[in-house]
Protein backbone atom coordinates (compact mmCIF):
# COMPACT_ATOMS: atom_id res chain seq x y z
CA UNK A 1 0.00 0.00 0.00
CA UNK A 2 1.29 3.49 -1.10
CA UNK A 3 3.24 5.78 -0.55
CA UNK A 4 5.34 3.36 -0.78
CA UNK A 5 8.46 5.11 0.31
CA UNK A 6 7.10 6.72 3.52
CA UNK A 7 5.57 3.28 4.34
CA UNK A 8 9.11 1.79 4.08
CA UNK A 9 8.41 -0.49 1.36
CA UNK A 10 10.76 1.39 -1.12
CA UNK A 11 14.25 2.11 0.12
CA UNK A 12 14.49 5.87 0.48
CA UNK A 13 18.02 5.09 -2.15
CA UNK A 14 15.43 5.25 -4.49
CA UNK A 15 14.26 8.19 -3.96
CA UNK A 16 17.06 10.52 -6.68
CA UNK A 17 16.16 8.07 -9.35
CA UNK A 18 12.21 8.49 -9.07
CA UNK A 19 12.23 12.12 -8.68
CA UNK A 20 14.46 12.08 -11.96
CA UNK A 21 12.20 9.77 -13.60
CA UNK A 22 9.24 11.43 -12.72
CA UNK A 23 10.25 15.06 -12.98
CA UNK A 24 11.25 13.93 -16.74
CA UNK A 25 7.33 12.97 -17.35
CA UNK A 26 6.34 16.56 -15.74
CA UNK A 27 8.82 18.30 -18.39
CA UNK A 28 8.03 16.01 -20.70
CA UNK A 29 4.30 16.85 -20.29
CA UNK A 30 4.57 20.73 -19.78
CA UNK A 31 7.01 21.01 -22.83
CA UNK A 32 4.56 19.01 -25.13
CA UNK A 33 1.61 20.74 -23.78
CA UNK A 34 2.60 24.15 -24.85
CA UNK A 35 3.93 25.46 -21.23
CA UNK A 36 7.55 26.09 -22.75
CA UNK A 37 6.08 29.11 -24.59
CA UNK A 38 5.75 32.09 -22.43
CA UNK A 39 3.39 34.02 -24.83
CA UNK A 40 1.23 30.64 -24.93
CA UNK A 41 1.34 30.69 -21.17
CA UNK A 42 -0.06 34.19 -21.20
CA UNK A 43 -2.76 33.42 -23.74
CA UNK A 44 -5.48 32.48 -20.77
CA UNK A 45 -4.78 36.27 -19.16
CA UNK A 46 -6.20 37.80 -22.62
CA UNK A 47 -8.74 34.72 -24.19
CA UNK A 48 -6.22 33.89 -27.20
CA UNK A 49 -4.86 30.42 -25.70
CA UNK A 50 -6.64 28.04 -23.31
CA UNK A 51 -3.64 25.90 -22.61
CA UNK A 52 -3.10 27.14 -19.27
CA UNK A 53 -6.48 26.29 -17.49
CA UNK A 54 -7.30 23.10 -19.21
CA UNK A 55 -3.89 21.44 -19.03
CA UNK A 56 -3.27 22.67 -15.09
CA UNK A 57 -7.32 21.61 -14.49
CA UNK A 58 -7.10 18.51 -16.37
CA UNK A 59 -3.60 17.57 -14.79
CA UNK A 60 -5.03 18.29 -11.23
CA UNK A 61 -8.72 16.46 -11.79
CA UNK A 62 -6.87 13.38 -12.56
CA UNK A 63 -4.34 13.41 -9.29
CA UNK A 64 -7.39 14.14 -7.23
CA UNK A 65 -9.69 11.81 -8.39
CA UNK A 66 -6.50 9.22 -8.96
CA UNK A 67 -5.95 9.96 -4.92
CA UNK A 68 -9.49 9.50 -3.80
CA UNK A 69 -9.53 6.55 -6.04
CA UNK A 70 -6.48 4.39 -4.96
CA UNK A 71 -7.81 5.17 -1.59
CA UNK A 72 -11.12 3.89 -1.62
CA UNK A 73 -9.47 0.65 -3.45
CA UNK A 74 -6.82 0.54 -0.49
CA UNK A 75 -3.91 1.31 -2.98
CA UNK A 76 -2.54 4.42 -0.94
CA UNK A 77 -3.11 5.41 2.51
CA UNK A 78 -4.43 8.84 2.31
CA UNK A 79 -3.82 10.09 5.46
CA UNK A 80 0.04 9.64 4.65
CA UNK A 81 0.14 11.78 2.11
CA UNK A 82 1.34 15.22 2.58
CA UNK A 83 -1.04 18.36 2.88
CA UNK A 84 -0.05 21.74 2.63
CA UNK A 85 -0.36 23.96 5.46
CA UNK A 86 -2.59 26.66 5.42
CA UNK A 87 -1.05 30.00 6.95
CA UNK A 88 -3.27 32.20 5.15
CA UNK A 89 -1.47 35.39 4.71
CA UNK A 90 1.09 34.06 3.23
CA UNK A 91 -0.62 32.28 1.23
CA UNK A 92 -2.64 35.03 -0.36
CA UNK A 93 0.51 37.90 -0.16
CA UNK A 94 2.74 34.95 -1.45
CA UNK A 95 0.31 33.74 -4.55
CA UNK A 96 -0.28 37.43 -5.09
CA UNK A 97 3.41 38.00 -5.90
CA UNK A 98 3.83 35.07 -8.04
CA UNK A 99 0.74 35.77 -10.33
CA UNK A 100 2.39 39.50 -10.37
CA UNK A 101 5.16 37.78 -11.61
CA UNK A 102 3.67 35.13 -13.97
CA UNK A 103 1.73 38.20 -15.98
CA UNK A 104 4.92 40.12 -16.39
CA UNK A 105 7.04 36.86 -17.61
CA UNK A 106 5.00 34.47 -18.74
CA UNK A 107 6.45 31.44 -16.69
CA UNK A 108 6.18 29.59 -13.63
CA UNK A 109 9.01 28.11 -11.64
CA UNK A 110 8.16 24.66 -13.44
CA UNK A 111 7.19 25.80 -16.80
CA UNK A 112 10.67 28.26 -16.87
CA UNK A 113 13.21 24.78 -16.84
CA UNK A 114 10.77 23.28 -19.53
CA UNK A 115 11.44 26.32 -21.54
CA UNK A 116 14.83 26.75 -20.95
CA UNK A 117 15.28 23.05 -21.65
CA UNK A 118 14.59 23.98 -25.24
CA UNK A 119 16.69 26.90 -25.34
CA UNK A 120 14.35 29.84 -24.60
CA UNK A 121 16.74 32.75 -23.46
CA UNK A 122 13.85 34.47 -21.80
CA UNK A 123 13.52 31.25 -19.73
CA UNK A 124 17.03 31.39 -18.57
CA UNK A 125 16.74 35.50 -17.68
CA UNK A 126 13.73 34.04 -15.93
CA UNK A 127 15.33 31.27 -13.47
CA UNK A 128 18.10 33.61 -12.76
CA UNK A 129 15.64 35.97 -11.34
CA UNK A 130 13.78 33.52 -9.16
CA UNK A 131 17.43 32.64 -7.96
CA UNK A 132 17.78 36.21 -7.10
CA UNK A 133 14.20 36.95 -5.72
CA UNK A 134 14.86 33.78 -3.26
CA UNK A 135 17.99 35.10 -2.07
CA UNK A 136 16.60 38.74 -1.94
CA UNK A 137 13.54 37.38 0.40
CA UNK A 138 16.15 34.61 2.69
CA UNK A 139 18.33 38.17 3.19
CA UNK A 140 15.14 40.00 4.21
CA UNK A 141 13.21 37.19 6.07
CA UNK A 142 13.37 38.39 9.64
CA UNK A 143 13.19 42.06 8.44
CA UNK A 144 10.42 41.95 6.36
CA UNK A 145 8.72 38.49 5.90
CA UNK A 146 8.80 36.13 8.78
CA UNK A 147 5.77 37.71 10.65
CA UNK A 148 3.94 36.91 7.46
CA UNK A 149 5.26 33.48 6.87
CA UNK A 150 4.20 32.83 10.29
CA UNK A 151 0.65 34.10 10.79
CA UNK A 152 -2.53 32.82 10.70
CA UNK A 153 -2.17 29.03 10.81
CA UNK A 154 -5.00 26.88 10.29
CA UNK A 155 -2.84 23.70 10.20
CA UNK A 156 -3.17 21.07 7.55
CA UNK A 157 -6.72 21.38 6.54
CA UNK A 158 -8.86 20.00 3.40
CA UNK A 159 -11.24 22.20 1.39
CA UNK A 160 -13.82 19.64 1.97
CA UNK A 161 -13.55 19.51 5.72
CA UNK A 162 -13.23 23.76 5.63
CA UNK A 163 -16.47 23.40 3.25
CA UNK A 164 -18.04 20.91 5.79
CA UNK A 165 -18.86 18.85 2.99
CA UNK A 166 -17.60 15.38 2.32
CA UNK A 167 -14.46 14.41 -0.21
CA UNK A 168 -16.79 12.45 -2.65
CA UNK A 169 -19.13 15.68 -3.05
CA UNK A 170 -16.44 18.51 -3.34
CA UNK A 171 -15.19 16.37 -5.89
CA UNK A 172 -18.44 15.92 -8.08
CA UNK A 173 -18.98 19.51 -7.84
CA UNK A 174 -15.78 20.53 -8.68
CA UNK A 175 -15.19 18.39 -11.87
CA UNK A 176 -18.95 19.70 -12.59
CA UNK A 177 -17.21 23.29 -12.41
CA UNK A 178 -14.02 21.97 -14.24
CA UNK A 179 -16.54 21.05 -17.54
CA UNK A 180 -18.22 24.35 -17.23
CA UNK A 181 -14.86 25.53 -17.92
CA UNK A 182 -13.45 23.25 -19.98
CA UNK A 183 -16.56 24.32 -22.42
CA UNK A 184 -16.25 28.03 -21.73
CA UNK A 185 -13.18 28.14 -22.89
CA UNK A 186 -14.23 27.57 -27.25
CA UNK A 187 -16.21 30.68 -27.41
CA UNK A 188 -13.27 32.39 -25.57
CA UNK A 189 -10.81 31.34 -27.37
CA UNK A 190 -13.02 31.93 -30.93
CA UNK A 191 -13.98 35.30 -30.10
CA UNK A 192 -10.61 36.27 -29.32
CA UNK A 193 -8.29 33.90 -31.90
CA UNK A 194 -7.47 36.52 -34.10
CA UNK A 195 -5.14 37.64 -31.85
CA UNK A 196 -3.85 34.27 -31.95
CA UNK A 197 -0.31 35.02 -33.45
CA UNK A 198 2.75 32.61 -34.29
CA UNK A 199 4.39 30.85 -30.95
CA UNK B 1 18.94 23.62 -34.70
CA UNK B 2 16.00 22.58 -36.61
CA UNK B 3 14.93 23.79 -39.88
CA UNK B 4 11.74 22.21 -40.39
CA UNK B 5 8.32 23.42 -38.98
CA UNK B 6 7.56 22.74 -35.09
CA UNK B 7 5.41 19.91 -34.81
CA UNK B 8 2.18 20.98 -33.22
CA UNK B 9 1.90 21.01 -30.01
CA UNK B 10 0.21 17.78 -27.76
CA UNK B 11 -4.10 17.92 -26.98
CA UNK B 12 -3.70 20.07 -23.83
CA UNK B 13 -6.29 17.61 -22.14
CA UNK B 14 -3.94 14.97 -22.88
CA UNK B 15 -1.00 16.83 -21.65
CA UNK B 16 -2.97 17.41 -18.48
CA UNK B 17 -3.94 13.86 -18.49
CA UNK B 18 0.55 12.73 -18.47
CA UNK B 19 1.01 15.59 -16.12
CA UNK B 20 -1.58 14.18 -14.07
CA UNK B 21 -0.10 10.59 -14.03
CA UNK B 22 3.33 12.40 -13.29
CA UNK B 23 1.38 13.64 -10.14
CA UNK B 24 -0.49 10.88 -9.13
CA UNK B 25 2.94 8.56 -9.69
CA UNK B 26 4.43 11.45 -7.19
CA UNK B 27 1.97 10.80 -4.36
CA UNK B 28 1.65 6.91 -4.72
CA UNK B 29 5.60 6.58 -4.82
CA UNK B 30 6.75 9.37 -2.04
CA UNK B 31 3.84 10.46 -0.50
CA UNK B 32 4.45 14.21 -1.55
CA UNK B 33 3.41 16.14 -5.14
CA UNK B 34 5.26 17.80 -7.58
CA UNK B 35 7.11 21.31 -7.20
CA UNK B 36 10.02 23.53 -8.59
CA UNK B 37 10.66 26.59 -6.54
CA UNK B 38 11.77 24.55 -3.77
CA UNK B 39 14.29 23.45 -6.22
CA UNK B 40 15.85 27.16 -6.33
CA UNK B 41 15.29 27.07 -2.75
CA UNK B 42 17.56 24.60 -2.10
CA UNK B 43 20.09 25.75 -5.05
CA UNK B 44 20.94 29.23 -3.12
CA UNK B 45 20.94 28.14 -0.19
CA UNK B 46 23.53 25.53 -1.10
CA UNK B 47 25.42 28.98 -2.54
CA UNK B 48 24.80 30.93 0.20
CA UNK B 49 25.82 28.19 2.85
CA UNK B 50 29.34 27.45 0.89
CA UNK B 51 30.08 31.31 0.19
CA UNK B 52 29.15 32.37 4.06
CA UNK B 53 28.77 29.44 5.90
CA UNK B 54 28.50 31.42 9.19
CA UNK B 55 25.84 33.85 7.78
CA UNK B 56 23.97 31.13 6.25
CA UNK B 57 24.00 29.29 9.87
CA UNK B 58 22.31 32.64 11.49
CA UNK B 59 19.68 32.98 9.03
CA UNK B 60 16.05 31.70 10.14
CA UNK B 61 15.33 31.20 6.25
CA UNK B 62 18.31 29.44 5.22
CA UNK B 63 18.95 26.80 7.86
CA UNK B 64 15.36 25.68 7.43
CA UNK B 65 16.90 24.11 4.06
CA UNK B 66 19.87 22.08 5.40
CA UNK B 67 19.97 19.94 8.73
CA UNK B 68 23.73 19.75 9.48
CA UNK B 69 26.18 18.99 7.12
CA UNK B 70 23.99 17.69 4.77
CA UNK B 71 23.83 18.85 1.44
CA UNK B 72 20.67 21.15 0.43
CA UNK B 73 21.61 20.26 -3.21
CA UNK B 74 20.75 16.36 -2.01
CA UNK B 75 16.91 17.29 -2.04
CA UNK B 76 14.09 15.35 -4.31
CA UNK B 77 12.96 18.54 -5.89
CA UNK B 78 16.37 19.06 -6.87
CA UNK B 79 16.67 15.49 -9.16
CA UNK B 80 13.00 16.39 -9.77
CA UNK B 81 14.12 19.55 -11.63
CA UNK B 82 16.91 18.15 -13.58
CA UNK B 83 14.28 15.48 -14.41
CA UNK B 84 12.07 18.31 -15.90
CA UNK B 85 15.03 19.77 -17.90
CA UNK B 86 15.89 16.67 -19.65
CA UNK B 87 11.80 15.73 -20.40
CA UNK B 88 11.44 19.38 -21.41
CA UNK B 89 14.52 18.82 -24.02
CA UNK B 90 13.36 15.32 -25.05
CA UNK B 91 9.73 16.69 -26.11
CA UNK B 92 11.50 19.53 -28.03
CA UNK B 93 13.42 17.04 -29.92
CA UNK B 94 10.71 15.01 -30.91
CA UNK B 95 8.61 17.96 -31.74
CA UNK B 96 11.58 19.90 -33.87
CA UNK B 97 11.38 23.06 -30.88
CA UNK B 98 14.65 22.93 -30.15
CA UNK B 99 16.06 26.55 -30.96
CA UNK B 100 18.65 29.75 -28.65
CA UNK B 101 16.27 32.20 -28.92
CA UNK B 102 13.91 34.95 -27.51
CA UNK B 103 10.84 34.68 -27.64
CA UNK B 104 8.64 37.56 -27.47
CA UNK B 105 5.38 39.87 -28.97
CA UNK B 106 6.63 41.19 -32.22
CA UNK B 107 5.35 44.53 -30.64
CA UNK B 108 7.96 44.45 -27.76
CA UNK B 109 11.87 44.59 -28.07
CA UNK B 110 14.10 41.74 -26.95
CA UNK B 111 15.58 43.90 -24.60
CA UNK B 112 12.11 44.70 -22.73
CA UNK B 113 11.23 41.00 -22.51
CA UNK B 114 14.22 40.30 -21.05
CA UNK B 115 14.10 42.86 -18.56
CA UNK B 116 10.48 41.64 -17.52
CA UNK B 117 11.40 38.26 -17.51
CA UNK B 118 13.78 38.95 -15.22
CA UNK B 119 11.99 40.91 -12.88
CA UNK B 120 9.29 38.78 -13.16
CA UNK B 121 11.55 36.32 -12.22
CA UNK B 122 12.71 38.22 -8.88
CA UNK B 123 8.55 39.12 -8.01
CA UNK B 124 7.68 35.35 -8.49
CA UNK B 125 11.14 33.57 -6.06
CA UNK B 126 10.12 35.64 -3.21
CA UNK B 127 6.42 35.41 -3.68
CA UNK B 128 6.90 31.26 -3.91
CA UNK B 129 9.45 31.38 -0.60
CA UNK B 130 6.40 33.38 1.11
CA UNK B 131 3.24 31.00 0.10
CA UNK B 132 5.12 28.27 0.56
CA UNK B 133 5.25 27.00 -3.25
CA UNK B 134 4.32 28.16 -6.60
CA UNK B 135 2.07 27.37 -9.40
CA UNK B 136 3.11 23.52 -9.07
CA UNK B 137 3.93 23.18 -5.36
CA UNK B 138 1.38 25.02 -3.63
CA UNK B 139 -1.74 25.45 -6.30
CA UNK B 140 -1.44 22.23 -8.24
CA UNK B 141 0.03 19.47 -5.94
CA UNK B 142 -1.59 21.70 -3.04
CA UNK B 143 -5.32 21.15 -5.18
CA UNK B 144 -4.63 17.25 -6.02
CA UNK B 145 -4.72 16.31 -2.30
CA UNK B 146 -7.47 18.60 -1.82
CA UNK B 147 -5.65 20.91 1.05
CA UNK B 148 -7.48 24.44 1.33
CA UNK B 149 -3.73 25.71 1.30
CA UNK B 150 -4.22 24.79 -2.65
CA UNK B 151 -7.09 26.21 -3.29
CA UNK B 152 -6.10 29.33 -1.76
CA UNK B 153 -3.05 29.69 -3.75
CA UNK B 154 -4.50 28.89 -7.22
CA UNK B 155 -7.27 31.43 -6.37
CA UNK B 156 -4.48 34.14 -5.41
CA UNK B 157 -2.27 33.49 -8.31
CA UNK B 158 -4.69 33.54 -11.38
CA UNK B 159 -6.82 35.69 -9.37
CA UNK B 160 -3.92 38.21 -9.17
CA UNK B 161 -2.43 37.35 -13.13
CA UNK B 162 -5.92 38.46 -14.48
CA UNK B 163 -6.40 41.31 -12.29
CA UNK B 164 -2.62 42.43 -13.46
CA UNK B 165 -3.30 41.59 -17.17
CA UNK B 166 -4.64 44.76 -18.46
CA UNK B 167 -1.37 46.65 -17.31
CA UNK B 168 0.78 44.24 -18.38
CA UNK B 169 -0.62 43.81 -22.02
CA UNK B 170 1.20 45.23 -24.17
CA UNK B 171 3.85 42.79 -23.22
CA UNK B 172 1.54 40.35 -24.85
CA UNK B 173 -1.06 41.48 -27.35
Amino acid sequence: MGPLITQGIISPEWNPILAFVIGMAFGFALEQGGFSSARKLAGVFYGYDMIVLRVFLTAMLTASVGLLFFNYLGWIDYDLIYVNPTFLWSLIVGGAMVGTGIIMAGFCPGTSFAAAAIGKIDAMVFIGGLAIGVFIYGETYELIWQGIYEAADFGRIRIYETLGISSGLFMFLFIIFALVLFWLTIPIKRKFSQRNLKY
Amino acid sequence: MNTQTPKKYMNPYLAGFILGLALLAAFYLTGRGLGASGAIKSTVTAVVKTVAPEHAEKSHFFTKYFQGDKSPLNSWLVFEIIGVVFGGFLSGAISGRLKLRIEHSPKITAKKRLIFAALGGVIVGMGAALGRGCASGAALSGMAVLSTAGFISFIAIFGTAFLFAYFFRKLWI
